[in-house]
């Protein structure tokens, strides 16, 4: 016993086990019984026979759920690199000196702190086919005489929702990609300087590189968070106008509880999980290579 | 009622109260019925039911639930959520085997567990014989296989709701009855700038309920008798290509409504014509801003029109209640569910909501709610008139998946939007519901 306690390892395993616990109940179980779920014909209040690939044949053959994955995609890399963009412009200049800094840094944040259903509905409200403001305001300064259709047409639907996912996407990866800035060390601009490098060269060869790796894992969140986005679609248009706007998450939702078909909508969800893995993997093997960082190849 | 109801009747009630089973077999007497289920002693019940739509429902029905409780000695606790929250609810209750003892759901939740449910044939057969019996579709909602799994509260029923001098402006002293003259009506309406509107975006409650009507007047359906999908028909088509000219008389947006959209838009008059509940109206007389208020004098309701089959085709929101099987409670549940349906607790109910609630059972028909304002009355017969939304086939996992995947709101608006011929849509619809019924 005085001997155990003393041994590092099974310290270090006992320590281990509250957190292993709770990874396993609230991370592995419900994600294999997803997936188990998906294999199956399981309705609700119905456990299910084992059907293979089944959902995923009837999946592939859905016209419904091969729309939902483009719509799906184009709105994670839209959204995404928009976001990108947007955020690391928002966060080259938070990194000037600007009066009011961290008043500014603040506000900036805002639209991440207010919870999604909210400026969800505040988004609804905007985009409205009867009483949009944006439109009232166009038809005042008398820009458009009829009130745009935001969520109504297929593809002004699909732009009205990554404008949203972006509006709320944005600070998270500006804040972070600020943090990241302020790592960098003066004295290597300061070095770019006397070399005589333009702000552009500076950009590209010293803040760029250097920035990689919180590229990398920002990056990787943003595009998890908007491949799973839900709330956003289901307060907007509930997938609408004609399952224009139906990500993954939203039409699994709509298939396994208000429909019943819990392995379907299970296996909708799984399909979700193999390009949430590709990302991850691209950003792991790729983005956080040193070689790369460094500008280098592989060759 | 016929003698095989009267025989199981007889048999399940016998034990509980013989005397009464006997009235109720022979007729008038019935009425004189006594509750005939006894609470277990110190049973304690939770019931969860879809949150009010009118404040007047809830106060009323928690009313009658204390009056419940202080007769029966049964505690009983209310859970509110959410109409469309209830159904994964009850999903998930069924599911695991413990949860509320008593829900009330919505369409055929019943169906998609009935071994799941307490069977509620002397509930069913006790309140039929008490009230003049269930409507036709009370009983396809609530009955399997010849047996109540479920006991009918009603339905949140829908009529055409209208702004009255927008119509005669439009050259209707009444509101059309038939489709023909409603689609003369929604023009002359667009005509005089006071067009109407109706959802065509992923509305569950709203969007379902007139995409079905219109396809079901047509002579359109998902499927016949035997489950067999047969939505691509020539009576599909033409409800599309209808509903194609309706569209145009629409107010602009439509496709990308959800439920709340045309209650606003009404209320703010920018649409005189719409379906929904009683909801605009009761909106409308209770509301605090004036102007708002003075539009529930012009506000006027009328049954969905008849369409080229010639009998009313609606759909409405049924709701009913479902008694789990792992209640440890079975006949205090059994006596909540019947004590909320008796005439002292159901017509005051009824009337505190201003008859958002359409009744099962026909004895209410006479419940002064539906004459003491006349814009009350077509409320009255929605469930009277209503089709089950698996119409012509059978309640069950096809026909809640179908419905939940929009596949009818969607062809309507994709022939209505021109986004697909109306031939286009129905083979859609047709490809997409055959998934759905392929067992």
């Amino acid at each position: 016993m005085e001997r155990l306690l003393h041994s590092r390892n099974f310290l270090g395993l006992v320590f281990m086990v509250p957190a292993g616990v709770l990874l396993l109940l609230f991370l592995t179980y419900p994600l294999g019984l997803g997936v188990w779920l998906g294999f199956t014909d399981a309705k609700v209040g119905r456990t299910g026979a084992w059907v293979g690939l089944e959902n995923y044949q009837f999946l592939l053959g859905d016209s419904v759920a091969r729309l939902a994955l483009f719509n799906t995609l184009f709105y994670t890399v839209v959204a995404s690199v928009l976001k990108f963009v947007l955020g690391l412009w928002l966060a080259l200049l938070l990194n000037k000196h600007l009066p009011f800094k961290a008043f500014l840094r603040a506000v900036v944040l805002l639209p991440f702190i207010v919870p999604t259903a909210l400026s969800a509905i505040a988004f609804w409200w905007l985009y409205d086919a009867q009483f949009s403001v944006l439109s009232w305001v166009l038809t005042r300064l008398g820009w458009i005489d009829r009130y745009i259709d935001f969520l109504g047409d297929p593809w002004n639907a699909r732009w009205s929702v990554v404008a949203a996912n972006v509006w709320r996407g944005v600070p998270f990866i500006a804040i972070t990609l600020l943090a990241g800035l302020q790592t960098i060390s003066p004295s290597l601009y300061e070095a770019a300087a006397i070399d005589g490098a333009t702000p552009w060269q500076q950009f590209w060869n010293v803040t760029l590189p250097l920035l990689t790796p919180i590229i990398a894992v920002v990056m990787t969140f943003s595009v998890l968070f908007t491949f799973t986005d839900f709330q956003l679609i289901y307060v907007l248009t509930r997938g609408g106008p004609l399952n224009a706007t139906h990500l993954m998450a939203t039409l699994a939702f709509q298939r396994a509880i208000p429909g019943g078909a819990l392995g379907e909508g299970s296996a909708l969800a799984v399909a979700m999980v193999p390009f949430l893995l590709a990302a991850i993997l691209f950003s792991y093997f790729g983005l956080q290579r040193r070689k790369w960082q460094q500008g280098g190849t592989d060759a | 009622m016929t003698n095989i109801k009267r025989r199981d009747f007889l048999k399940i009630s016998a034990g509980v109260a013989a005397g009464a089973a006997v009235g109720g077999a022979a007729g008038p007497a019935a009425a004189q019925q006594q509750m005939p289920f006894k609470p277990e002693k110190g049973a304690k019940l939770r019931v969860l039911r879809w949150k009010r739509f009118v404040q007047g429902d809830e106060d009323a029905f928690m009313a009658h639930v204390k009056r419940f409780s202080d007769k029966y000695g049964v505690e009983v606790r209310v859970d509110n959520e959410g109409w469309e929250d209830v159904r994964p609810k009850a999903a998930v209750a069924a599911n695991v085997g413990s949860g509320p003892d008593v829900i009330y759901g919505w369409f055929d939740d019943p169906h998609q567990y009935p071994d799941k449910l307490v069977d509620v044939t002397d509930i069913g057969n006790y309140l039929g014989a008490k009230y003049g019996g269930w409507y036709p579709v009370a009983e396809t909602y609530g009955k399997r296989d010849g047996r109540w799994i479920a006991v009918p509260l009603g339905a949140a029923g829908a009529t055409f709701v209208h702004r009255i001098s927008h119509v005669e402006a439009a050259g209707f002293k009444q509101f059309p009855k038939d489709t023909a003259g409603f689609l003369e009506l929604c023009k002359a309406l667009k005509a005089k700038g006071t067009p109407a509107g109706f959802a065509l975006g992923n509305a569950v409650g709203d969007g379902n309920s007139w995409t079905h009507w219109l396809v079901w007047a047509f002579g359109g359906k998902l499927v016949d008798e035997k489950n067999n999908v047969v939505i691509n028909s020539p009576e599909t088509i033409a409800a599309l290509e209808y509903a194609k000219q309706l569209y145009d008389t629409f107010v602009p947006g439509t496709l990308s409504w959800l439920d709340p959209n045309n209650n606003k838009a009404f209320l703010d008059g920018q649409i005189s014509l719409t379906n929904n509940g009683i909801s605009i109206y009761y909106a409308s007389k209770t509301s605090n801003d004036d102007k708002v208020k003075a539009l529930a004098a012009d506000i006027g309701h009328a049954n969905y029109p008849v369409g080229p089959v010639g009998r009313p085709t609606e759909l409405h929101l049924f709701t009913q209640a479902m008694i789990f099987k792992y209640t440890k409670a079975p006949q205090a549940a059994k006596a909540f569910v019947t004590f909320m349906m008796e005439k002292e607790q159901y017509e005051p109910w009824q009337q505190a909501a201003i008859g958002y609630i359409t009744q099962p059972l026909r004895a209410y028909e006479s419940n002064p709610v539906w004459t003491s304002d006349p814009k009350h009355t077509p409320y009255r017969d929605v469930v009277k008139n209503m089709t089950p939304h698996s119409y012509a086939g059978k309640l069950g996992y096809a026909s809640a998946g179908a419905m939940a995947d929009f596949i009818i709101v969607n062809m309507v608006a994709e022939a209505a939007s021109g986004a697909r011929t109306p031939k286009e849509a129905a083979e859609r619809a047709q490809k997409r519901a055959e998934r759905y019924y392929k067992v």
